[in-house]
C-alpha cells in the first residue's frame, strides 16, 4: 500500500456528510430569533436618536433596514426548502442504495 | 457598529457564511466527535458563537475567508467537549457508511470494509493529525486554510499531514500483513 493508495482510501472514506433537516430548521429559527433581537435593538437605537432633531430625516430608512435584518434569515430558510424539494430525487435514490447495502450486509451476516 | 445599515450588511454575510460552510462545520463536528447528536450540538454551538464574534472577525479577517475561523470554533468546542466531560473520540462512527454519491452495490460491499479500517486508523492518530486530515479530506481545505485553523504555519501544516498520511500508512499495512 502507497502513500496515494492511503490518499483514495481517505477521499472515499471521510465523505462530507449534510446535516440533517431538523438541525438545518433548529439552527436557523435560532439564528432567525437572535437577528431579531439585534433588529428590536436598532429600533430601540433609532427611536432614541430621534431626540435629536439632527436624525429626523433617518426614520424611514430605519424601518426598511431594520425589517430587512430581521428577514435575512427567513429567506434563507425558504431558499434551503426549495433545494430540499429539488434535492428529494437524489435523497430517495441514495436511501435505496443504502438499503440494499444494508441489507447486502445482513444476508453476509456482518 | 453605529449605522443601521452596517448591520443589515453584517446579516447578509453570515447568511452567505452559514450556507457556505454549514455542511463544512457539520462533517467535521461529525468525523471529530463520532456522533450525529453530539456533531449537531457542536455545529448549533459553533455557529451561535459565530454570529456573537462575526463582525470582530470579519474585520479582522482583511478579506480572506472565513472558514479556517469557523472551523477553529468548532475546534475550539470540540477540544472542551473532550476536557469537560472527559471522553476520548469514537472509533467505530455510528454510521460509517454513508455516502455521498450513488455507488454500485458491489462497489459497496466490497469497499466498506477497507472504509471501516480507514476511520478506525483515524480515530486512533494523535488529535493535530486526525483533525488535519479531516479537514483536507473531509472539507477539501488547502494547507493555508488548514494551518489558519489550527494556529500552524504552512510548513508545519504540511509535515503534519504527511506524517499522518504515513503513520496511517502504516497502521494499514499492520492490519493487513498478508498483502
Amino acid at each position: 500500500m502507497s502513500e496515494v493508495d492511503v490518499e483514495r482510501l481517505l477521499r472515499s472514506a471521510l465523505v462530507p456528510i449534510e446535516p440533517s433537516g431538523a438541525l438545518t430548521d433548529r439552527l436557523e429559527e435560532r439564528l432567525s430569533k437572535l437577528t431579531s433581537i439585534a433588529a428590536e435593538e436598532l429600533a430601540d437605537w433609532e427611536l432614541s436618536s430621534m431626540r435629536d432633531p439632527r436624525n429626523w430625516a433617518r426614520p424611514v430608512a430605519a424601518v426598511v433596514i431594520g425589517g430587512a435584518a430581521a428577514g435575512a434569515l427567513v429567506v434563507v430558510r425558504a431558499r434551503q426548502q426549495q433545494r430540499k424539494r429539488g434535492a428529494s430525487g437524489l435523497r430517495a435514490l441514495e436511501k435505496s442504495v443504502r438499503g440494499v447495502a444494508q441489507d447486502v450486509s445482513k444476508r453476509l451476516g456482518r | 457598529m453605529d449605522h443601521p445599515g452596517d448591520k443589515q450588511q453584517l446579516d447578509r454575510d453570515f447568511t452567505e457564511l452559514y450556507r457556505a460552510h454549514l455542511r463544512d462545520v457539520y462533517s467535521y463536528a461529525y468525523y471529530r466527535i463520532g456522533n450525529h447528536h453530539d456533531a449537531e450540538d457542536l455545529t448549533e454551538q459553533t455557529f451561535l458563537q459565530a454570529y456573537r464574534h462575526f463582525e470582530r472577525a470579519q474585520r479582522e479577517s482583511s478579506g480572506r475567508p472565513l472558514r479556517p475561523w469557523l472551523i477553529r470554533i468548532a475546534h475550539n468546542l470540540a477540544a472542551n467537549y473532550y476536557r469537560d466531560r472527559s471522553r476520548k473520540p469514537q472509533t467505530q462512527l455510528e454510521d460509517a457508511d454513508v455516502i455521498s454519491t450513488p455507488h454500485p452495490t458491489e462497489e459497496l460491499v466490497e469497499g466498506r470494509e477497507e472504509v471501516q479500517e480507514v476511520l478506525a486508523g483515524v480515530a486512533n492518530l494523535p488529535d493535530d493529525r486526525r483533525e488535519a486530515l479531516i479537514m483536507r479530506f473531509a472539507l477539501d481545505m488547502d494547507n493555508r486554510e488548514i494551518a489558519r485553523a489550527l494556529g500552524r504555519s504552512e510548513g508545519a501544516t504540511k509535515v503534519l499531514i504527511h506524517r499522518a498520511i504515513k503513520q496511517l500508512e502504516e497502521s494499514l499495512k499492520e492490519a493487513a500483513p498478508n498483502e
